[in-house]
């Protein structure tokens, strides 16, 4: 899954880099054996999904077991629509979305729902914004009016003031979670390398201080003519409510929303174009020095995603991994490891960290790294290792089930990805039909075969505790995907 | 505002108000069963059947506050320890079967409670239950395994520097409780506490403590209650109860309240500077726990509060600001808290205390209903999941509060009127008697807090010691 920027920090979420949150926090930990699911229906998420008029996907799921609704309003921006300049855009566009709109005041989005007993939040990936509220039953038309009203008439109150207060609370944001954290600014360190100047991954979602300063009112009213339309957008309900009522409101408050007159062109990405490893050291205010390997990686659903993921998992990710094994029980040299496959719309990544211990040189790391990856390239991960990984996918996937805002997050995402909001059977099924062999190719064909960035963020005046050259396998120069 | 443009086939809002809502639904909790067995664990279950999945929590009723003030950090280790070996497996044979049945187990300490907890599918919950059941009464604590985990922690110890929050939160405690008492330490320990920790203090801890007896084991999901009972019994039936030791008292208030004083903890460069507002607030079994729930709310529990909505929505000073009455078994911290930007520092501190001051005035009756209505509307929301009940029930029982105070929130919420929103600001928010800790760069805002002369500023040590100024 990509990374996503919260609009406030999702409640009990730590303050953490979203590249420890995408690589330390990617393990499915939750599953059945294979005996268990084969015993029942495949999981699935029963909906509706139809399309008004003017291009509104709406999608909806009843599930009556507790008096509780969720609505996630899902748009399909996220910063890889972005343009130089003005990077971090769209996650400031969502930060505005909620200062108020034509029937809405300053302030009374939030204090409406309050009010309601309800809470809401959203967030920006590279590929999408979404907007969700959950409460109790009764709220869900409030909630559709809200949501309907920014969607519909943003700009006739929208002002500089409004623009001005967010821009500061989203440099607070990136304060506090890249520039005032440790480690905070390896990921965008990283990114720019990895993927081509004109491609949009190559900057962070939070974007710059410098970008961020620059957005102008102008471009606030740009981005949302061109991309807040109802036909750039999907309404998902799940939860307590009656379908029939659920869409007697839809209808009426979003069914005269005109379409988007502008036409909107995806952006069209350049191949990662890394053709040679590439070192790179970054001084930081931390006690340890940790390394970052990054590959390039795949889009989200293709082909060799879900081996990757297997792969992540076997690696490094999680007590029973291999490189856990090595570097922090065995030897005893690493403070922490982990791996995830970060693959999103339009590319992906795959990276490793871990954190040296202190008095120890990440080089002795980087020869455990080297050797756990040629001995998978080499002979291929075990039956009892894949399948764990199998019965991990299994849990996890019961698990998003356990909430009804899960569940509208799951319709949306897949709808979006997949056009089929109940994908949930056939995403599953790309890591049933996994094999061993397929693992052991694309360790060959992703971490043996590609070029990588090798980045090791040192303490302050440390800089001979970089790595100045790697042990993992290197291709030769001029070979890419 | 009217539209601006004079096109007629603008189209308008369906509604210029937001609807009227109908009557919510009342929320039925779901039903608790307890019994007791005969080793004296309490046991807790509650069948939720949406999905095939269970969550178990056993608590022990004993955690930090037991730490030896010169081994502070204990009670986490012994938490740690318990799945680095257990039964017949060893540390990684342990962490690969829960991996290969895909269960999550958790072990962790904090100031009043050791807890295991368990998430697992209905069809691997007998496998599940017995590993949890080793690694609560067969953990093998291998010399290897415990130097390995110490080492880890003074590890994470060090690395705790590299965080401004991390640093004002602990000398935040120290300096509110002191550091004789357990509230005034980190869970975590310190250098000098944890490297005196021996593998005989780990072995001791959980035999003296991790006893049936001082311990409840909550049951959620696809089962019944014979089905729970049976588990709980066969996993658990055959633990031995014991006497155990006299619980240790503190005085939590041997820290007298000082004048305000405002404590700058230096962390060079930083790009924010870390808040840390407050004192001894309440116990968890205090008689005003509904008067400060609407009143925290107000103040600091929600995004609509006064202080999110001063510091960030009005002031863009941060990204959020909030408060909370940590509530334990004795009187917690009361803290107020953000990470504001280096620069507007005094600014920010200024907003703080002028939020601390108006909290104590009249709550205006709009506000007042908007925070109970958020309080009781929104209380379904927490239990929705089986791991959601799960936790609702484990927070009742460091504080042997009954099942019934789940249900009784509501009614809690609802008898609370403005006077004693009033009355309890009064009584546990003194603004003449703050803690105030500020972890950031000295160089640029030690000068401008000292301008505001709001209070006294001194410079401190993460521990809250004095720093010797050049």
């Amino acid at each position: 899954m990509a990374l996503p920027t919260f609009r406030r920090l999702p409640s009990g979420g730590r303050t953490a880099s979203a590249l420890a949150a995408a690589v330390l926090g990617a393990a499915a930990l939750c599953t059945a054996p294979a005996a268990v699911l084969h015993a029942q229906a495949a999981p699935s998420i029963p909906h509706e999904k139809y399309t008004l008029p003017n291009g509104l996907e709406v999608i909806l799921h009843v599930d009556r077991s507790v008096p509780i609704v969720a609505v996630e309003n899902f748009y399909k921006v996220g910063s890889g629509d972005e343009k130089r300049g003005r990077t971090g855009f769209a996650h400031l566009f969502e930060h505005v979305m909620f200062m108020g709109s034509q029937n809405v005041p300053v302030g009374k989005f939030d204090e409406w729902l309050e009010a309601a007993g309800a809470s809401n939040n959203g967030s920006t990936n590279f590929d999408r914004t979404n907007y969700y509220e959950t409460g109790p039953s009764n709220a869900l038309p409030l909630m559709l009016w809200l949501d309907a009203d920014r969607m519909g008439w943003l700009l006739p109150t929208m002002d500089q003031s409004k623009l001005d207060i967010q821009r500061d609370v989203v440099k607070n944001e990136r304060r506090q979670s890249y520039d005032n954290a440790p480690y905070g600014r390896a990921f965008e360190t990283i990114l720019p390398v990895l993927y081509p100047a004109d491609h949009p991954y190559s900057w962070p979602v939070i974007g710059s201080l410098a970008d961020l300063s620059a957005a102008a009112l102008d471009d606030v009213k740009d981005f949302f003519r061109t991309y807040y339309a109802p036909n750039n957008a999907t309404i998902t309900i799940a939860g307590d409510f009656d379908p029939d009522s659920a869409k007697a409101w839809v209808n009426k408050y979003f069914g005269h929303i005109p379409r988007g007159s502008t036409a909107i062109t995806r952006p069209t990405t350049p191949p990662v174009r890394i053709t040679r490893d590439t070192l790179m050291l970054m001084e930081d205010r931390v006690q340890l020095p940790r390394v970052y390997y990054t590959w390039p990686g795949v889009k989200t659903y293709s082909e060799d995603d879900a081996a990757l993921d297997a792969l992540a998992d076997i690696l490094a990710n999680g007590k029973s991994s291999r490189l856990y094994r090595t570097l922090v029980y065995d030897k005893q040299i690493a403070q922490d490891v982990g791996m995830g496959n970060n693959s999103n719309k339009l590319d992906g990544m795959l990276m490793l960290t871990s954190t040296a211990k202190p008095g120890v040189h990440p080089r002795e790391l980087d020869a455990e790294v080297a050797k756990a990856i040629a001995e998978i390239a080499e002979r291929g991960v075990t039956e009892r290792e894949l399948t764990r990984v199998k019965n991990g996918m299994r849990a996890s996937t019961l698990d998003r089930l356990a909430s009804v805002l899960g569940k509208a997050t799951q319709l949306s995402t897949y709808n979006y990805f997949t056009g089929n909001p109940d994908y949930m059977a056939q995403d599953l099924a790309r890591y049933e039909r996994l094999t061993v062999a397929d693992v052991q190719r694309v360790a060959r064909q992703y971490l043996v075969s590609r070029p990588k960035i090798v980045l090791t963020v040192v303490p302050e005046g440390k800089k001979d505790l970089a790595l100045t050259s790697t042990a993992t396998a290197s291709p030769a120069a001029g070979s890419t995907r | 505002m009217s539209l601006a443009t004079g096109l007629e086939a603008q189209p308008v809002a369906a509604s210029p108000t937001p609807p009227t809502l109908a009557a919510p639904k009342a929320l039925t909790l779901p039903r608790m069963v307890e019994r007791t067995l005969p080793n004296g664990l309490r046991l807790v279950v509650v069948e939720h059947h949406e999905l095939p999945v269970v969550d178990a929590q056993l608590v022990v009723r004993t955690g930090s506050e037991a730490d030896p003030a010169a081994k502070a950090g204990l009670a986490t280790l012994v938490a740690n320890m318990l799945d680095e070996g257990a039964g017949t497996r060893d540390a990684l044979g342990l962490a690969e079967q829960i991996g290969f049945l895909a269960i999550r187990l958790g072990t962790f300490a904090s100031l009043e409670q050791s807890v295991v907890s368990l998430h697992s599918t209905r069809a691997t919950l007998d496998s599940a239950m017995a590993l949890m059941a080793d690694v609560v009464l067969r953990p093998t604590f291998p010399e290897k395994e415990f130097n390995r985990l110490r080492s880890e922690r003074l590890t994470a110890l060090l690395q705790e520097q590299d965080r401004g929050p991390a640093m004002a939160d602990r000398a935040f405690s120290a300096l509110v409780f002191g550091e004789q008492h357990p509230y005034g330490r980190s869970t975590s320990g310190s250098k000098e506490t944890v490297e005196p920790i021996a593998l005989e203090d780990v072995r001791s801890f959980w035999q003296s403590w991790y006893r049936p007896n001082n311990a409840t084991l909550v049951l959620v999901g696809d089962l019944t209650m014979a089905d729970a009972e049976a588990l709980a019994t066969r996993n658990f039936g055959a633990w031995t109860q014991a006497a155990l030791p006299a619980s240790p008292v503190y005085a939590s208030n041997r820290m007298a309240p000082r004048p305000t004083t405002i404590h700058i903890v230096d962390k060079p460069k930083a790009a924010q500077s870390s808040f840390r507002l407050g004192g001894v607030g309440v116990a968890r079994n205090t008689a005003d726990y509904y008067p400060l729930m609407v009143m925290n709310t107000a103040l600091g529990g929600s995004f609509t509060s006064r202080l999110n909505n001063t510091l960030r929505e009005v002031k863009g000073y941060t990204y959020g600001a909030g408060s909370g009455f940590g509530m334990r078994r004795e009187r917690g911290p009361f803290t107020a808290r953000a990470e504001v930007v280096s620069a507007k520092t005094d600014s920010a501190l200024i907003e703080f205390m002028n939020e601390l001051r108006n909290i104590r005035k009249p709550l205006p009756a709009a506000e007042l209903d908007k925070v109970k209505r958020y309080l009781q509307l929104g209380y379904a929301d927490g239990f929705e999941s089986t791991s959601d009940i799960a936790a609702q029930v484990a927070s009742l029982v460091p504080y042997n509060l009954p099942l019934t105070t789940l249900g009784a929130f509501n009614a809690g919420i609802g008898k609370v009127t403005a006077a004693d929103v009033q009355r309890v600001a009064e009584r546990y928010l003194d603004p003449s008697r703050l803690t105030i800790v500020i972890a950031g760069d000295r160089a640029s805002i030690e000068e401008p807090l000292k301008k505001t002369g709001i209070a006294p500023v001194t410079v401190v040590d993460m521990r809250g010691r004095p720093v010797i100024v050049p």
